[in-house]
């Protein structure tokens, strides 16, 4: 049995966990300090390397590494940007983080910035969460307040900027360079890379884009030491991170735990699925990572274990869908959301999206023929690996592992619609007079 | 037209955040939306104006992103997430229901300037699904009955608070905070809901934790 390990979220149940008091209750922003004041920029580069941190946006790559790519001594002003567009579909670890504990954000963004040596930061939170963005906002202007940003931190010389900027509603501002687009107040559509971001990126100088609940950890990696934090997790996917569990199951809710424990454990935790119900399929780490089903109770969720199921890590957002869910109806959901958030940068992508939906609400009606499984797989291959961005490839993911586990549904979607095969009401949670 | 001079001394405001003007356009066009209520024409010329871009520029960007409304909006942006894990947990009945009781369709403002409705994507409350927002706030673990309740309460005057954050006030107040401006709001509401919490309770529960720090405290 895997043990919790809160750090994120260890004061979140304190009423003022939000406030600089209740932050530094709990030594915050002593990382901060002993970063600036006793380490130089490399050495932390080097601890967060050593202790094997990987993205948490999804991608999970190594967060010390693309610090490192950074060029030094060039002259440029260099920027780092944090990733807090949380917006990719099940996903919901960064906002509840944010809205309980902005300061170790903050605190994060100080020590990356020192590591890079960044004068200038920027936190690009959504625009659909204002509350959240209340609570990082007052905590950047509680930290000038007190002299933790702004100039000469710390007696050092070390200056630092930080800027809250809300984003107005597009997905796609989740993908790195988009963002950076949107940042400097363009359409948010991504950038063809080479150049990347390390050498050419928000007004074309160098910059590091990293999660929220990256730059989170790196305040307890510095404040304790990168064995420290490689001592949680797996051989290749060190440290802890959110879980988030939603859907059919009794309790949903955020674990802090380390990688690779099981959705098995998981499950246990959240006090199994909701009554009388079985696990169908689940998303291990949002939407846009292919579906996994039953078989896959015992997966280590690590990079690895998740990898070597077929699917991805992602977000660790696992959203657990029961026995009575049309897997067809979920499938064109997602389907209708990328589509609807495809930027039209590339062809492949604004077009396929729009013509798997068409074929989808066929099968959903069931109106489809057989050969539109063959026609969405076809689609599939098309966008996939040809797309200008990810956004391309995770709209195919949801499509061709449910068809490689469910087929049988899709079948069945020329005959018959997915609401007589899976009444609707019974897949929601609404009881008495609501259901 | 309800642009002035303040307006335009809060536009430069926001571009003084920034290393380079541009940059502030989305929050410029969010404090338009606080002032018009939708991004007006005049809007969008004056951000245009105080940015040295054209108004085609600035509505090339406007129309990009969905936040940005091109027609007035109610007094409340009421959203209902129909992304498919709200959707499947109810979130389809409940924008059935909200779209009834108002008797509109999506995108759409009921003729008393009241609401305005509108399904939207992951709300990234999936833990507390299904969910809706008024003004975008969060109202979490809703039901059709709740959420005409919700409605009702609006429409009489009463206080309606966020599940996790303020008290409802209108969705040009909201766009003030997108813009960048507080609202000494930060502090209503939790520091998290129950769901945000379970994790941790059950670590306190079963003596949990992290291992304990190799180093000294700095």
């Amino acid at each position: 049995m895997t043990a919790l390990t809160p750090v994120l979220s260890a004061h979140w149940d304190e009423p003022d966990s939000y406030t600089l008091d209740g932050y530094r209750r709990h030594n915050g922003y002593e990382a901060a300090r002993k970063a600036i004041t006793t380490m130089q920029p490399d050495e932390v580069i080097q601890t967060v390397k050593d202790s094997g941190l990987r993205g948490r946006g999804g991608a999970g790559f190594p967060t010390g590494m693309k610090w490192g790519f950074i060029p030094q001594g060039d002259g440029k002003p260099h920027y780092l940007v944090v990733n807090a567009d949380e917006s990719e579909p099940g996903t919901c670890k960064d906002i509840p983080l944010m809205m309980a504990n902005p300061h170790v954000l903050v605190e994060g963004v100080i020590i990356a910035s020192f590591a890079i040596r960044a004068k200038h930061a920027f936190i690009y939170v959504r625009g659909e969460v204002p509350h959240v963005l209340r609570r990082v906002q007052n905590a950047v202007a509680d930290a000038y307040a007190a002299g933790l940003l702004g100039k000469d931190l710390y007696g050092t010389g070390f200056d630092l900027e930080l800027t809250v900027h809300a984003g107005a509603g597009a997905y796609i501002c989740g993908e790195e360079t988009a963002l950076l687009d949107s940042l400097e107040g363009f359409r948010g559509q991504p950038r063809l890379r080479p150049p990347f971001p390390a050498v050419a990126g928000l007004y074309a100088c160098p910059t590091v884009v990293n999660n929220v609940e990256s730059i989170a950890t790196v305040p307890s990696i510095i404040a304790n030491g990168a064995e420290w934090f490689s001592s949680m997790g797996t051989e290749k996917s060190k440290g802890y991170t959110l879980y988030s569990l939603s859907g059919h199951v009794k309790n949903p809710g955020q674990f802090e735990a380390p990688l690779g424990i099981t959705l098995r454990e998981l499950l246990d935790l959240a006090g199994g699925m909701r009554e009388g119900s079985t696990l169908k399929f689940w998303t291990p780490g949002g939407s846009s990572t292919p579906l996994l089903t039953d078989e896959h109770l015992d997966v280590p969720l690590d990079y690895e274990g998740v990898g070597g199921a077929g699917s991805m890590l992602g977000t660790k957002a696992l959203q657990i869908f029961d026995q009575t869910t049309s897997v067809v109806r979920a499938v064109l959901r997602w389907t209708e959301f990328y589509k609807h958030e495809s930027c039209g940068k590339c062809t492949p992508c604004r077009e396929g999206t729009w013509w798997l939906v068409q074929i989808l609400e066929r099968i959903e009606k069931g109106e489809g023929t057989e050969a539109d499984i063959e026609k969405l797989l076809d689609l599939c291959d098309n966008i996939l690996g040809r797309s200008f961005c990810a956004l391309g490839d995770g709209a195919t993911s949801p499509i061709t592992s449910a068809i490689q586990y469910f087929r049988d549904e899709f079948i069945a979607g020329t005959h018959t619609p997915a609401w007589e095969l899976f009444p609707y009401e019974a897949s929601s949670l609404l009881v008495g007079a609501d259901a | 037209m309800s642009l002035t001079d303040s307006t335009r001394a809060q536009m430069r405001e926001i571009i003084a955040r920034y290393p380079q003007p541009r940059s502030a356009l989305l929050p410029m066009l969010h404090l338009v939306q606080s002032e018009e209520g939708y991004v007006s024409p005049e809007g969008i010329e004056m951000c245009a104006d105080e940015l040295g871009l054209t108004a085609a520029q600035v509505t090339a960007v406007a129309t990009f992103y969905t936040m940005y409304k091109r027609r007035p909006v109610g007094k409340h942006h009421i959203g209902v997430c129909t992304n498919t894990l709200c959707a499947i947990m109810g979130g389809d009945q409940i924008f059935a229901a909200v779209k009834k009781n108002l008797g509109v369709a999506n995108n759409e403002t009921t003729a008393d300037g009241e609401f305005t409705v509108e399904h939207i994507e992951c709300q990234a409350a999936c833990d507390y699904a299904p969910v809706m927002t008024v003004d975008w706030e969060f109202f979490d673990k809703q039901t059709p009955t709740s959420a005409v309740q919700i409605l009702d309460d609006l429409r009489a005057g009463r206080e309606v608070r966020s599940t996790r954050g303020p008290v409802i006030e209108d969705f040009r107040a909201t766009e003030r905070v997108l813009a960048g401006f507080l609202d000494g709001k930060s502090q209503q509401g939790p520091s998290a809901g129950e769901p945000s919490l379970l994790g941790l309770r059950i670590a306190h529960e079963r003596g949990e934790a992290a291992p304990a720090s190799e180093q000294k405290e700095a």
